[in-house]
């Protein structure tokens, strides 16, 4: 340092003299910036002055909004399944509680109040706006109003209020399908602020979370009202002014059909599976059950923290929709669309036989592919190998079509993307494909790869409701629509046309649906429907363990049953002229024909032979 | 030479700028006055933000005891270490009101923002005062980096305030280092260049909202344009003298929104008017023009160029508040420095004040 110190000297002199000349600059511009905003407050407080101090004593009109009553929900014949119901809450209003805890500690001697609600209410003021109140305790007791009514001048800020509240009467009974609402969190909040839609919920508390209640929440949630106010000097409202009347939420009826999701649940019994039926004339969904379900109106008073730990650690997963987000192998039951494949590509004939010893090989490999009857069928063709679901013929019709020849073939059936029904949580399954796997897994397509694909295993996974969407269009013989739920707006009508029909899937030679659909005629009547009084289609698929968690974020651990297989079924009526398309799965029951077929017979008798409240024509 | 120099008086000897401190005792005595009429006469909330100031008197003197040549050893280390913390708080923070701010310590919350607002000025400075000045152009590319990585950490937190207040910080070093003109005319024209895609597509609809309400207030009354409505009725009503202390119908009706946090200065507008206003911009400058010759008097470029930083940086907080609150900028989350109730800011602006006395009173004496 020392040897140059004379020129760092001459440099400090000079960044010195550099710096003092910017920091002047700087002082003018800082000096300038005050007096801009001097100025502007010149403006504002002299010149502006009398406007706006007219504009202050005018200020004493306070505009309180008015939330509007949700949009009830109801089945297909008008029953009632989301409700609004009166309730009493204990709100605060964090700004005018001086000492929070305390309050609380003291609301105790009055109001039941376990440590864990309190922990609750002292967590969720985090975050939470000052001026908007905060729920400190909900569905108070007439008894706990009335307490609490004599004691109000105890604890300034915190007062009861009266509402409306989601209630579902039929409780867990359609929760994956209905959802539920919730109380609107920051993530809702952003998310209505970015659609412009946050304004509409001033004085909403409740926002749908799940299912069709978030689906339509624009229709369900009406528009707030206002209440115009006069306030004193004091901040206390002296008279009501102006009030408009908020426009209440617009009511919807759903094509689900109370009768038959009640059978539908009472056959699954709580045991881990999915039923799903659709109306394929019109791809209104009559009933989504997924099993095990649970209570949604836990969620609507804000379920608490423990509670929700229990439903999202439950090994039976209760909170996934099976029928929409479960992704299945669809086993056999995929065999019906890949005879037609065959049929319709000219790999098959209705008349081509193939010998059935009990296993399959590819030519020239050593591996056996087994048949799930030891012995072997025989000589079968495309007819039999469908009624008995022939592993072997289907294995040899796999290896001759490729399995790009079968996504290309499957993809018009809806499977391998969402169905675009109503609700959100929805998940693709998947229809493998050469270039599937190469983006998936970067791996290349195996010959083995597509043999367990003829029997409906290996990559290929599908929703219940995509099994059952595309077995509506196996019924409709090729007329295909996006499965929904809302059948109408304001009144229960069937004229109105919600356009969910898409272009029909045509074939080359349309007789081609019949030789399949008859063979699944066959199937049924052979079996469980040997004495039904009306007409039925029915194939069972049996798959080898695929497990629901693959693609869902609940990581919660499955260690019992796994090895035991999943029964399917999908089943239409009648035979001539569907009017119901069913799919059902049943997580790790076993054997697909005795497990399954069983319910899909009670799952049409319910619904064909019902002598009253017949939605047929 | 002269004699008296090297006899530090008491003021000296203890690190303190007794102007310097007469300025801000002034300043947080004005915000209680008004803090105890915003927030409804609340004693409590008088106490909490004593305490803060309290506190925060403190941690200036603390830091003024440390050597600038110390702070100016380890700025790297810090400014790595307050970098590595922002990260975490990117993939392991705790979401807050929307945004992404605290890492969560055990023991307490902490924003690791707020380390680099106070960390990153020195940075700067030690980065610029390593060459001799005005820097060459190749420098300024790593003060660049230093600049944007950041800035731009913040930002996405989403927490613009601060963001802008740390590159405010870093851009006043290298505009106070003699950057050649050309250099900060460029890069203003640069910054005007990228308004438009900012507008269009950098920023959220509703902040979008913001711009636009600032034009616009009427346009949406009890919504979007609310705060700045009511807080420009309260300065406008206030007139010249103001309604008096406690008399504000604007802020004692909670018409005003946040009056005493972000809004506070309203309160000011319509209690005290114009005057106060005015008495209140004073106090500021004349902190500033004291920071400014703290600045100029520094013996090395690097205080100089800390001391500047950190006394602009002030001023931008100042200028960012009052300006929205009074309807000149868009609504950004900044408190009026040493006035708002709260006691984030009022630490790491003391902080920086305890670096401003620590630069003036650990100058050498040298013989000339």
């Amino acid at each position: 340092m020392a040897p140059n110190k004379r020129v760092t000297m001459n440099d400090h002199a000079a960044e010195a003299s550099l710096f003092k000349r910017r920091a002047i600059f700087t002082f003018f511009c800082v000096v300038s910036l005050l007096s801009l905003l001097l100025i502007n407050l010149y403006q504002l407080q002299i010149i502006s002055f009398q406007d706006y101090t007219t504009r202050s004593n005018d200020n004493r009109i306070r505009v309180v909004p008015i939330a509007p009553s949700r949009g009830l929900i109801y089945d297909r014949n008008g029953v009632l399944l989301a409700e609004n119901q009166p309730f009493y809450s204990l709100e605060m209003l964090p700004e005018k509680v001086k000492n929070i805890p305390e309050m609380l500690n003291e609301l105790k001697s009055i109001i039941p109040l376990s440590a864990e609600q309190i922990e609750d209410v002292i967590q969720s003021l985090k975050g939470h706006r000052r001026f908007k109140p905060l729920t400190i305790k909900n569905r108070l007791t007439e008894d706990q109003v009335a307490q609490f009514s004599v004691n109000q001048y105890r604890f300034p800020g915190v007062s009861v209020e009266a509402g409306l509240k989601r209630y579902y009467p039929y409780t867990s009974l359609f929760t994956h399908a209905l959802g539920y609402v919730g109380r609107i969190n920051r993530r809702d909040q952003i998310k209505l602020e970015r659609e412009n839609e946050w304004k509409q919920y001033a004085a909403t508390n409740d926002i749908g979370k799940q299912g069709i209640e978030r689906f339509y929440e624009s229709t369900l949630h009406g528009k707030p009202g206002h209440l115009e106010e006069e306030v004193n000097n004091r901040g206390r409202t002296i008279r009501i002014l102006k009030s408009d009347a908020p426009e209440p939420g617009k009511d919807i009826y759903l094509t689900l059909d109370l009768k038959l999701q009640q059978k539908a649940v009472q056959l699954l019994d709580g045991r881990r599976g999915s039923i799903v039926a659709i109306d394929p004339r019109d791809g209104g969904i009559l009933a989504m059950v997924s099993s095990p379900s649970y209570d949604p109106n836990m969620f609507v008073h804000g379920i608490s923290s423990k509670a929700y730990n229990k439903l999202l650690n439950s090994t039976s997963r209760p909170l996934i929709n099976r029928a929409t987000q479960g992704q299945y192998a669809p086993a056999s039951t995929i065999k019906p669309f890949l005879a037609l494949m065959g049929l319709e590509n000219k790999t098959i004939t209705p008349q081509t036989r193939v010998w059935d010893p009990g296993y399959w090989q590819i030519p020239g490999v050593e591996r056996k592919y087994r048949d799930w009857k030891r012995w072997g069928h025989g000589w079968v063709n495309v007819h039999s190998a469908i009624v008995e679901s022939c592993d072997i013929y289907f294995y040899n019709l796999a290896y001759k079509s490729g399995v790009n020849n079968i996504a290309r073939f499957m993809a018009p059936f809806g499977f391998g993307e969402t169905t675009g029904v109503d609700i959100n949580e929805e998940s693709t399954g998947i229809l493998p494909s050469k270039d599937w796997k190469r983006a998936r897994y970067n791996q290349p397509w195996y010959i083995g790869d597509t043999i367990s694909v003829g029997i409906g295993q290996g990559y290929w996974t599908a929703t219940p409701l995509q099994i059952a969407n595309a077995a509506a269009i196996l019924a409709n013989k090729g007329k295909r629509f996006v499965p929904h739920f809302l059948k109408s707006v304001n009144t229960n009508t069937t004229d109105e046309d919600p356009n969910n029909e898409l272009t029909p899937l045509k074939l080359k030679d349309p007789s081609n649906w019949k030789i399949v659909s008859e063979a699944m005629r066959e199937a049924a009547h052979k079996s469980r429907f040997k004495n039904a009084p009306y007409t039925a289609a029915m194939k069972t698929g049996t798959a080898q363990v695929f497990s629901v968690a693959e693609d869902t974020r609940y990581n919660a651990k499955t260690i019992d049953e796994h090895l035991r297989d999943n029964a399917l079924v999908i089943a239409y009526a009648p035979y001539e002229n569907p009017q119901i398309v069913l799919s059902v799965v049943l997580e790790n029951v076993g054997w697909g024909s005795k497990n399954a077929g069983p319910v899909a017979r009670a799952m049409l008798d319910e619904y064909m032979l019902r002598d009253n409240g017949k939605t047929v024509k | 030479m002269s004699t008296h120099n090297h006899r530090p008086n008491i003021w000296q000897r203890c690190h303190i700028d007794l102007p310097l401190l007469l300025g801000l005792l002034s300043l947080m005595a004005y915000g209680l006055i008004v803090i105890y009429s915003a927030g409804g006469e609340d004693v409590a909330l008088l106490d909490r933000q004593m305490v803060r100031m309290v506190l925060s008197l403190i941690i200036m003197f603390g830091i003024a005891q440390i050597n600038p040549e110390v702070l100016r050893r380890w700025a790297f280390p810090i400014y790595m270490t307050g970098i590595i913390l922002l990260l975490g708080v990117h993939f392991f923070g705790e979401i807050n009101k929307g945004a992404q701010r605290w890492l969560n310590v055990g023991f307490m919350k902490f924003q690791p923002s707020e380390l680099i607002k106070l960390v990153f000025p020195i940075t700067m400075a030690w980065y610029i005062s390593k060459f001799p000045l005005p820097p060459k152009k190749r420098y300024l590319a790593g003060a660049g980096i230093l600049l944007l990585i950041p800035t731009l950490l913040i930002a996405k937190q989403p927490d613009l305030g601060t963001s802008i207040l740390v590159a405010a910080s870093g851009i006043f070093v290298l505009f106070l280092s003699g950057m050649s003109w050309m250099i900060v005319i460029g890069v203003v024209v640069g910054i005007l260049a990228m308004l438009p895609i900012l507008w269009f597509f950098l920023m959220h609809d509703y902040q979008r909202t913001r711009v636009l309400t600032l034009f616009n207030p009427e346009q949406d009354p009890l919504g979007a344009g609310y705060h700045i409505i009511q807080s420009k009725i309260a300065i406008g009503s206030g007139g010249l003298w103001g309604k008096g202390w406690l008399q504000g119908t604007q802020s004692q009706l909670e018409f005003l929104p946040e009056r005493h946090t972000d809004f506070i200065f309203a309160v000011i507008g319509e209690e005290f008017g114009l005057i106060g206003s005015a008495i209140l911009l004073t106090l500021y400058l004349y902190v500033i023009g004291r920071g400014l010759v703290i600045a100029s008097q520094a013996q090395t470029s690097f205080s100089r160029l800390l001391a500047g930083s950190i006394t602009l940086t002030f001023f931008v907080y100042i200028f960012v508040n009052i300006g929205m609150v009074s309807g000149l900028l868009p609504v950004v989350g900044v408190p009026l420095p040493l006035i708002s109730y709260g006691g984030t800011s009022m630490l790491t602006l003391m902080t920086g004040f305890g670096i401003l006395m620590s630069i003036h009173t650990h100058r050498r004496f040298i013989d000339r």
